[in-house]
C-alpha cells in the first residue's frame, strides 16, 4: 500500500499527551514514524497551520438504514461523517427492525463496508426488539462485533432490566448507554419546561426528567460495577449528580452534544421544528452547566447524535414534527467556535473528548495516533470561517438549525486505514448513495 | 380616536402588519389602533348590522384546523359585513385525512386566489408556520393554548367601553391559566395598555414563572377579589390537560367559580366577563353570568367589530405593500 507523509502539522494526539509541530509517516495502513522526512516515493499533504488529529469518533450516530432510508443511509451518514472529520462512528440501533441479532449488526457493518466511507461501530440493543422487556443476546452480539449496548430512542425504563444489563455486559466489558428521560414528566412534551414554553404553551419536558433517571442509573452503577454511559445529557442537575458520582469513583461517563452547550431554549420562539429534539434546548443556566462540565472534565465525551428525519417529516406542526437534528457536519466547527475561541478548552482537551474518551468508553482501537495504530487522521483548518449551507451537505437531511451560520474550524483532510476519504473540502471516491 | 374606515386607501401608516399571529409582538399604538378601528365599525355600521363594503373583491378564507362555531361565525360575518366573499374550510371535510400536510392544503387554498387567511389550530406557532409559508394576510383564530389575539382584542376593547382606560385598572383572570389561549392574549395586551393583571387558579394552573413577566400570581380567589376592577373567568379546558390538575370539578367550582356570595366582597362597579363557551356552575353560576355586572354578550358583539378591523386593517396593509416573499 501507498505511503503517506503528513507535513509541517501541529501534531496533537491527546491519547499520548502530544502535542508538537512534527511529519507523521503513513505506511501500509497503519501509523508508521513521526518525525520521517520525505523519500520520493509518498504522498504528500501538506499541513502547515493546520491540526493533525486522530480521526474524530462520534459515538452517538443514527444512521437510520435499516427501515428509514427516506431519512440517511449507511452510506450517506458515513459520507457526512468524513466530511465532519470523523472516522470512526458509532451507529445507535434504533432502526426498524432494531439492532438485536446478530443478523443486524452483520448487516450494518455490511453496508458500512460496501460504502467504504469510514469505520462504523455498532452499539446493539440492550433487550429484544428494543421493547424494555427482556435482555437481548448480549453475549451474542459481542461475537457478532457489538461495540456497546443502548435501548435510545427509548430509555430503558425497567430498573430491574437496566440493573441486569449491567451485570451481564460487565462479563464482556461493555458499557450500557442510556437515554436518561422520566416519561412521565415529559409526556406530550415539545420543548424544555421553563418561562419560554410556559409564553408559548408548548408542552414542556422539565429537566427534572432527566435529573431522576440519571438519579437512578447512578445507583445502579454503583451497586453492580457496571460501566454505565449517560446519553446527550443536557440539564445542570444531571452535570451536578454526575460530577459528585465520578468524584466517589462510581464507573460512570457522559457526553454533550453541541447543540447543547450553544443553544437555547429561547430559540424555539420561532416555532421552527429544527429546534425540537430530545432531550431539548433548555435554559442559559444548562448550558453554563454543560460548559462547566467540560471545563473540568466531568463531561469526557462530545458526540452529535446525528438524527436525520426527510423534510417532509420536520415540516409538520410543532408537536408532530419528530425530535432531533443532524450534526455529523457542523459538531467540529461549533466545537471551534463555542469552545476553542472563547478559550473554554484547549485543542487537546477538546480533541480528547473528541477521539481517545469516545473510544475508551467504546473499548476500541481508535482515537490515537501512536505508532503501529491504524491511520485514521483528520487534518484540521483551525482558523478557516465558512457558512453552513444544509443543502450542501452530504447527509440525506437538512434538519440542521445551523443553516447559515458561520463556524470557525473545518476538517480538510481526512483519512481512514492510510486512504485519503476527503482531501480539500471534498470526498474522494467516496460512495455517497 | 376616531378613525376613516371607509377605504382601505385611509389605513394609518403607522399600521403595517400583513399578519396578526399574537399581542405578545404589538405596540400599545397598534392594540389602541385596532381598538379604534373596531370601534369606528361599530359606529358606522350601526353596531355592526349593516354592510360596508371596503373588502369588495377580496376573499377570506376560514381554515379550522378544530372545533370552533362562535369564533368562525364571528370571522365569517365580519368578512360578509366588509363586503369581501369567504370561504370555509375544516379539517374533517378535507384531504387532511389523506396524509396532505396543513402547509399543502393551505398553499392549494391560497392559489385559489384567497387574500386572507383566518386559521385555528391546535397547535402554538401554527399561523407563523404559514404565514412563512404563503404570501397572503394570515390571522390568528387561536393555536392551541398559546394566543388568540382577537380574543384579548375584544376583551380589551370592552372593558375600555366601560371605563375611561386601562391604564391603573387591576384585572383578574381566574381559571385555566396553563392551558389558555385568551389568558395569554389578555396578559400581554392589558400588559401594554398599563392594566394590572392578576392570574388566579389552582396552583397546577397557574405557573408562578408568571412573575418573570410582573403577572400577579393568586391562588385564593377571596383574596384578590375586592381589589379588582373587572373579573375574566376562563373556561377549564379539560380537553388539553394530560392529568387533570385538580381532584375533582366540584372542588374546583367550590374554589374558584364565582358565585352571588362572592359578588358580595366585588367592587360595586366590577365587570364580569367570561370568553366562552362557558361551564355554568364551574367557572360561574348563571345568576353572575346573566346579572347586572356581566358584559358577556358585549363581547361577543364587540368580536364582530374587532374581527372588522383587523381583517380591513392586515388585508389593506397586504395590498399597499409588496407582496411577502415566499
Amino acid at each position: 500500500m501507498s505511503k503517506i507523509l503528513i507535513q509541517n502539522g501541529r501534531v496533537i494526539d491527546p491519547s499520548q499527551d502530544m502535542d508538537r509541530q512534527t511529519n507523521v509517516l503513513i505506511e501500509d495502513g497503519k501509523i508508521a514514524a513521526y518525525d520521517a522526512e520525505p523519500s520520493g516515493d509518498e504522498q504528500l499533504i501538506d499541513a502547515t497551520d493546520k491540526i493533525v488529529s486522530p480521526g474524530l469518533v462520534d459515538m452517538h450516530v443514527h444512521l437510520r438504514e435499516p427501515g428509514r432510508e427516506e431519512d440517511e443511509t449507511v452510506a450517506t451518514g458515513t459520507a457526512a461523517a468524513v466530511a465532519g472529520g470523523f472516522t470512526s462512528i458509532a451507529c445507535i440501533p434504533n432502526t426498524e427492525p432494531p439492532i438485536d441479532t446478530q443478523d443486524t449488526v452483520q448487516f450494518i457493518k455490511h453496508q458500512a463496508a460496501l460504502a467504504d466511507n469510514c469505520n462504523v461501530f455498532v452499539v446493539a440493543c440492550v433487550s429484544k426488539g428494543r421493547e424494555g422487556k427482556e435482555l437481548a443476546e448480549i453475549g451474542q452480539l459481542v461475537n457478532a462485533g457489538a461495540v456497546a449496548f443502548s435501548d435510545d430512542g427509548s430509555p430503558i425504563y425497567d430498573s430491574e432490566l437496566l440493573r441486569r444489563a449491567l451485570e451481564y455486559c460487565s462479563m464482556f466489558d461493555k458499557a450500557v448507554l442510556n437515554h436518561a428521560e422520566t416519561l412521565e414528566l415529559t409526556r406530550g412534551g415539545v420543548m424544555h419546561e421553563g418561562s419560554v414554553s410556559m409564553v408559548l404553551a408548548l408542552p414542556g419536558m422539565p429537566a427534572e426528567a432527566e435529573d431522576v433517571m440519571t438519579s437512578r442509573d447512578i445507583s445502579l452503577a454503583e451497586s453492580t460495577g457496571g460501566r454505565m454511559h449517560v446519553m446527550h445529557i443536557s440539564s445542570a442537575g444531571s452535570v451536578e449528580l454526575i460530577r459528585r458520582a465520578k468524584s466517589r469513583g462510581v464507573p460512570i461517563t457522559t457526553e454533550v452534544m453541541p447543540h447543547h452547550f450553544t443553544l437555547t431554549d429561547e430559540c424555539l420562539r420561532t416555532f421552527d421544528s429544527n429546534f425540537k429534539m430530545s432531550p431539548p434546548l433548555r435554559g442559559a443556566r444548562h448550558v453554563q452547566a454543560c460548559l462547566d462540565g467540560l471545563v473540568d472534565g466531568t463531561i469526557e465525551v462530545i458526540a452529535t447524535d446525528h438524527a436525520p428525519h426527510a423534510r417532509e417529516k420536520k415540516m409538520q406542526e410543532l408537536d408532530t414534527a419528530p425530535f432531533g437534528i443532524i450534526g455529523l457536519e457542523t459538531c467540529l466547527g461549533l466545537v471551534v467556535r463555542e469552545l476553542i475561541e472563547p478559550g473554554l478548552l484547549d485543542w487537546p482537551t477538546a480533541l480528547a473528548k473528541m477521539t481517545i474518551n469516545p473510544s475508551r468508553i467504546l473499548g476500541i482501537d481508535k482515537g490515537t495516533l501512536a505508532i503501529g495504530a491504524d491511520a485514521d487522521v483528520t487534518v484540521i483548518d483551525p482558523t478557516v470561517r465558512w457558512i453552513v449551507d444544509p443543502s450542501q451537505g452530504y447527509s440525506k437531511s437538512v434538519n440542521t438549525p445551523f443553516g447559515g451560520e458561520e463556524l470557525i474550524g473545518r476538517a480538510d483532510t481526512v483519512i481512514v486505514g492510510g486512504r485519503v476519504k476527503f482531501f480539500a473540502g471534498e470526498l474522494v471516491s467516496a460512495c455517497t448513495v | 380616536m376616531s378613525i376613516d374606515v371607509s377605504d382601505v386607501q385611509a389605513i394609518p401608516a403607522a399600521w403595517t402588519r400583513t399578519d396578526l399571529l399574537d399581542l405578545e409582538s404589538l405596540s400599545a399604538e397598534e392594540i389602541t389602533l385596532i381598538l379604534d378601528a373596531a370601534e369606528s365599525f361599530r359606529e358606522q355600521t350601526d353596531g355592526c348590522t349593516k354592510k360596508i363594503n371596503v373588502l369588495q373583491g377580496t376573499t377570506v378564507a376560514n381554515l379550522f384546523f378544530e372545533n370552533s362555531t362562535r369564533t368562525r361565525t364571528s370571522f365569517s360575518l365580519a368578512a360578509r359585513r366588509l363586503g369581501a366573499d369567504t370561504v370555509d374550510f375544516s379539517s374533517s371535510g378535507s384531504s387532511l385525512s389523506k396524509g396532505e400536510t396543513f402547509i399543502d392544503t393551505a398553499k392549494n387554498i391560497e392559489a385559489m386566489g384567497v387574500d386572507a387567511v383566518v386559521v385555528r389550530h391546535r397547535t402554538p406557532g401554527t399561523p407563523r408556520l404559514l404565514s412563512q409559508n404563503i404570501g397572503c394576510a394570515v390571522v390568528n383564530a387561536g393555536d392551541g393554548p398559546h394566543e388568540h389575539p382577537t380574543q384579548g382584542l375584544l376583551d380589551i376593547l370592552t372593558i375600555r367601553q366601560q371605563r375611561e382606560s386601562l391604564a391603573g385598572l387591576t384585572v383578574g383572570l381566574v381559571g385555566d391559566i396553563a392551558h389558555s389561549r385568551t389568558a395569554r392574549s389578555n396578559i400581554w395586551g392589558l400588559q401594554k395598555l398599563g392594566a394590572h393583571v392578576i392570574v388566579c387558579g389552582p396552583s397546577t394552573l397557574v405557573s408562578k414563572r408568571w412573575e418573570e413577566f410582573d403577572v400577579e400570581i393568586a391562588h385564593n380567589l377571596d383574596d384578590i377579589l375586592p381589589r379588582c376592577d373587572v373579573l375574566n373567568l376562563l373556561r377549564i379546558q379539560f380537553e388539553r390537560q394530560q392529568l387533570r390538575p385538580f381532584p375533582s370539578v366540584r372542588e374546583y367550582a367550590l374554589l374558584y367559580a364565582m358565585t352571588a356570595e362572592r359578588m358580595k366582597a366585588a367592587k360595586d362597579d366590577v365587570l364580569i366577563m367570561a370568553p366562552g363557551p362557558i361551564n355554568r356552575g364551574v367557572e360561574v353560576t348563571p345568576e353572575v353570568a346573566d346579572g347586572p355586572h356581566s358584559v358577556i354578550l358585549d363581547q361577543v358583539t364587540n368580536g364582530l367589530a374587532v374581527r372588522m378591523a383587523v381583517l380591513w386593517l392586515i388585508t389593506g396593509a397586504n395590498e399597499r405593500n409588496e407582496p411577502k416573499p415566499r
